[in-house]
């Protein structure tokens, strides 16, 4: 066990798939010798070469059109979106291209991609460099969503995502990325829990609440809070957005009576929704209260001097659990 | 403006509307004139044979052939929509002629004689246009991906196939290439300007071959650029060339020569093909809003076909029961793709599930068989009644 950064989980992870597979590459803007603006790709193309850590021209449609050219080729290309709100230009290139290249071949083409985004705010950034797309995705079908919440599982879910043969949208959540925790970086995938599969991070038995990426930290910490007042919530990590482990959802809500989910994304239209009306539709007995939700305000996000209202934060997701009490 | 038989401008560089996208004569590479005359030309030199004419002259005539028939089919409701390439088979048959076992062909969805080219069976077309399929071919047995229809977004996969080449050493004097087809309108896309940037920096082995057929769809050519659209490559830092789209002769020695260039590592080549597009944008689609007859007129005397059919007989090289044989040819091919196309049944309604992903996906496998569910409860309804 060694005690990694998630940024510097991810880079073992990346490591460890181009030492694996020499048809996986990285691709991307500043990845190289920069080693990337938050430094996930750091010291790759030194070890790996220009042919296979790829500093790409800046234009995001680029980087996942020629991705997409490379594994109709045989490769596995790892894109970087530089920034969460840079992802638009290459939207189309995702949703009509990367998305519907298998049905449209019925089958015959493989497109194992991993596009990592960092995302979610909280940095203090400018405008286009704190939002959560996720939602856009998840309604993608063909694609698969998923997202890291800690080092562990940074290390392993970004191997796991390359080595998958559908592509896969990978967020990393950008204000997480100095966190410290132990990583096996020596461990294989094999024992490593399946990409589609959530976790529980805490056990409880009053509420549910579902989180993933960076609000995974912030609904501990509200459970821990939560605890010292008499009140057991169960904490899950998502870690999979498209397909949801609804199994594990189900589970949980079905024992607790209660639900909350939390985002950083809008509100409106966002994971939470699908997840209340999955609950509602699977649980309708079970359930003492409305499934309810802590996300983002349905707004473009704020400048970052109101940020830190816009994103909900401990007091927020109490505040969401103890609504759950008052039906 | 307008364009004279030969492709040259009327109106004067500077002058009020005049506009500079169409060129001059001088530019336009051909090797067989309108009339039929083989003309030549110090860069592309092309000898071919009388057979090798022959050929060329029957994939003209037969993919011709299937879009006739498919334009029928459609109007009599057996397609949903289909793109005529009518007037741009040299374009298409020359290109594709050029192309080698190995090299790898980017089309869009109006390239059906650069399929037959590459030897994949008419009736795939057919099925994208009638709905069975989005295309479902297998790109890799034919070296020819799919129809792409989102305009110019397939510039950028065949780059980054071309850089899979580079990563696979396959650049050489034995090497592979990659032919990315697209139109005059494509070329307002952003995704194309990044292909041209990508393919230009990391000099990839790719030909750009634009078909400027002059309308994208309702739109003339200059509303998409004030200037010749081969020049645009000198700005992207690689050559650009026009050849007469409607000559088959030229078409296949220009791309030969670009296709040649890019395998042996000197990178990519913008090609604008001169034509003209015929017919509709699509089936859907009603030209006379927006075009002169006149126009149409002037093209007709530019035929691809006629000029190789004046060349044959103006150098005796074939016999009447040549052109015979082949128009026999051509009508057997058309009863051929309309009685397999009338017999084409639908995909059963679980297909809607199929091919989604590669990997089991529990939240797909769920809804398929609650629909699944569903559809059997209409045979049991009507088992029980």
């Amino acid at each position: 066990m060694t005690r990694l950064t998630l940024s510097k989980a991810l880079n073992e992870g990346l490591r460890k798939a181009l030492e694996n597979d020499p048809k996986v590459l990285v691709m991307g803007e500043d990845v190289g010798k920069l080693g990337g603006v938050f430094r996930v790709t750091d010291g790759l193309q030194k070890d790996f070469g220009e042919m296979r850590v790829v500093d790409t021209p800046l234009a995001e449609s680029g980087i996942i059109g020629t991705a997409i050219g490379l594994a109709l080729r045989g490769y596995r290309p790892v894109c970087e979106i530089q920034f969460d709100g840079f992802v638009y230009p290459a939207f189309d290139q995702i949703v009509s291209q990367l998305a519907k290249m298998r049905m449209r071949s019925l089958g015959q083409i493989t497109m194992p991609v991993t596009i990592r985004i960092p995302c979610g705010g909280g940095i203090g950034a400018v405008e286009h460099h704190s939002e959560s797309p996720e939602a856009l995705f998840v309604h993608t079908g063909g694609l698969r969503v998923v997202a890291c919440g800690d080092p562990a599982d940074a290390f392993t879910m970004i191997q796991q995502s390359i080595a998958c043969d559908d592509p896969v949208i990978f967020f990393e959540p950008k204000r997480r990325y100095w966190d410290k925790a132990e990583v096996d970086t020596a461990g294989g995938l094999a024992a490593a829990r399946p990409l589609g599969q959530a976790r529980t991070v805490l056990e409880g038995t009053d509420v549910t609440v579902l989180a993933y990426g960076p609000m995974v930290r912030t609904c501990a910490e509200a459970a821990m809070a939560a605890r010292s007042e008499g009140r057991s919530v169960e904490v899950i990590d998502l870690r999979s957005l498209s397909p949801l482990d609804t199994a594990t959802i189900f589970a949980s809500v079905r024992r607790t009576g209660r639900c909350v989910v939390v985002h950083e994304a809008p509100v409106t239209g966002g994971l939470g929704a699908e997840i209340a009306a999955r609950v509602t539709e699977e649980c309708f007995y079970h359930l003492q209260a409305p499934v309810l939700r802590a996300c983002g305000f349905s707004t473009p996000y704020p400048p970052s001097r109101l940020e830190d209202h816009y994103l909900p934060d401990l007091d927020r997701v109490l505040d969401a659990v103890d609504r759950t009490f008052t039906y | 403006m307008t364009v004279d038989a030969d492709g040259a401008v009327t109106a004067a560089p500077g002058s009020p509307g005049h506009d500079g996208q169409q060129g001059s004569r001088a530019e336009l590479i051909q090797l067989l004139t309108p009339e039929g005359e083989r003309a030549e030309h110090p860069d592309y030199p092309l000898e071919l044979s009388a057979d090798e004419v022959k050929s060329l002259y029957r994939d003209l005539v037969l993919v011709r052939r299937i879009d006739t028939e498919a334009i029928a089919l459609q109007r009599q409701g057996e397609l949903g929509i289909w793109a005529s390439l009518l007037g741009q088979e040299a374009a298409q048959i020359g290109s594709g002629r050029a192309l080698s076992s190995r090299d790898m062909a980017f089309p869009t969805y109006r390239e059906h004689g650069v399929a037959w080219c590459r030897g994949l069976d008419p009736m795939k077309l057919l099925e994208l246009f009638r709905g069975v399929s989005n295309g479902g071919w297998d790109p890799k047995q034919h070296r020819f991906h799919l129809y792409t229809i989102v305009i110019g977004t397939q510039t950028l996969h065949a780059t980054g196939y071309a850089m899979g080449i580079q990563r696979d050493g396959a650049v050489g004097e034995d090497g592979e290439a990659v032919i990315v087809y697209f139109g005059d309108g494509a070329t307002s896309q952003g995704d194309v300007s990044e292909a041209f940037i990508w393919a230009s920096v990391f000099n990839a082995p790719v030909v750009f071959f634009c078909q400027n057929n002059q309308w994208a769809i309702s739109e003339p050519q200059e509303r998409q650029s004030r200037i010749p659209l081969y020049q645009r490559a000198r700005g992207f830092g690689f050559p650009g060339v026009r050849v007469d789209g409607n000559d088959v002769f030229a078409c296949l020695a220009v791309t030969k020569k670009a296709m040649q260039a890019a395998r042996e590592g000197q990178g990519p080549t913008l090609i604008e093909a001169f034509t003209y597009r015929m017919g509709a944008h699509t089936t859907t689609d009603d030209p006379t809003r927006y075009r002169l007859a006149s126009e149409l007129e002037a093209w007709k005397l530019k035929d691809p076909i006629e000029r190789v059919k004046a060349y044959l007989v103006r150098g005796g090289a074939a016999e009447p029961s040549f052109f015979e044989d082949i128009e026999a040819e051509a009508a057997q091919l058309g009863r051929q793709i309309r009685q397999q196309c009338l017999a084409m049944p639908d995909p059963a309604p679980l297909a809607i599930f199929e091919n989604v992903y590669a990997e089991p996906n529990s939240l797909l496998q769920s809804e398929r068989d609650q629909f699944a569910a569903y559809l059997d409860s209409f045979t049991g309804a009507e088992a029980a009644r």
